[in-house]
């Protein structure tokens, strides 16, 4: 299976590195992970690399998850299409997910999280 | 603690006591999920005052209030240590990761608490955490204001977490 390459963007570090663990607990062939630490530095990196997913925070300074996910829309994933983003926050409200839905969002992960839903969630995303 | 249990509180006129459960649990299932871990409620209500670190996430919008959590950072450290599984960490890269897991956990919690609330999980937003170092100052409640606060023990440290509401 080919490795995927994943882009995580929050503006905490330590939590960038639990999704990646979890991703890789998940049993995910991971090959580059690029980390970025708000909206903006994400878009720079997505332009910027061919990737296979996007794991993005909402609360983020100079740029927030809801106007990264909009404007990421345009940039092409490996697939050739646009780059699937999936919403990892701790605002899990049905108004909050139908927004991240309607910005371009393909998927939301409400912080905490197990293993397995992290497995679930993301499947669609990385399994060939 | 029961995390099992949905938690309702419908009472339009919420006091912090009164929100205190919810926030228990709302701590204790973002450890045992995130962390592994499982907080007991300490048997000392008032425990020597070592925390030095405060990771504070402000509500804003049906409910005004700040959810905070304080520890020393000999905690913090664990708790960082524990999040990332890398016990290797040392020194101003180690006290950096304590800061930042504290202020996650922080906003963890307040988004579970929240979520616990009737009504709040769509009427109410939640701040980016700040965490402050030093345990030398004092948080003053604005009028009206009320204050509740549970110690938890992590690994036999305390954990002091703490709901100031504005009502």
């Amino acid at each position: 299976m080919k490795q995927k390459c994943v882009l995580i963007v929050d503006d905490s570090s330590v939590m960038r590195k639990i999704v990646e663990r979890s991703l890789r607990q998940a049993g995910f062939e991971l090959g580059q992970v690029l980390e970025a630490n708000n909206g903006l530095e994400g878009l720079n990196l997505a332009q910027k690399h061919t990737l296979d997913l996007i794991l993005s925070d909402i609360n983020m300074p100079t740029m927030d998850g809801l106007e990264f996910v909009r404007q990421v829309q345009t940039i092409k994933s490996a697939k050739g299409v646009g780059v699937p983003v999936v919403i990892i926050s701790t605002e899990g409200s049905e108004a909050k997910v139908v927004e991240a839905i309607h910005c371009g969002a393909r998927g939301f992960i409400r912080k905490p999280f197990t293993a397995d839903q992290v497995r679930e969630r993301i499947a669609p995303f990385l399994q060939e | 603690m029961n995390f099992g249990t949905p938690h309702v509180v419908r009472n339009p006129e919420l006091s912090a006591e009164a929100c205190l459960p919810l926030l228990e649990a709302a701590t204790g299932e973002v450890f045992q999920i995130m962390l592994g871990a499982r907080l007991v409620r300490s048997n000392d209500p008032n425990p020597p005052e070592v925390a030095d670190l405060t990771a504070m996430v402000g509500l804003a919008g049906q409910m005004c209030a700040i959810v905070s959590l304080r520890c020393d950072t000999a905690t913090a450290r664990r708790l960082a240590a524990k999040m990332l599984g890398e016990p290797s960490l040392e020194g101003n890269q180690f006290d950096e990761a304590a800061r930042d897991a504290i202020g996650e956990i922080c906003n963890m919690v307040a988004g579970n608490f929240k979520a616990k609330v009737a009504g709040l999980v769509d009427g109410c937003l939640l701040s980016v955490p700040t965490v402050i170092t030093g345990k030398d100052y004092h948080l003053h409640l604005v009028a009206n204001g009320s204050r509740a606060a549970v110690v938890l023990e992590f690994e036999d440290s305390p954990i002091w977490a703490a709901l100031d509401l504005n009502t």
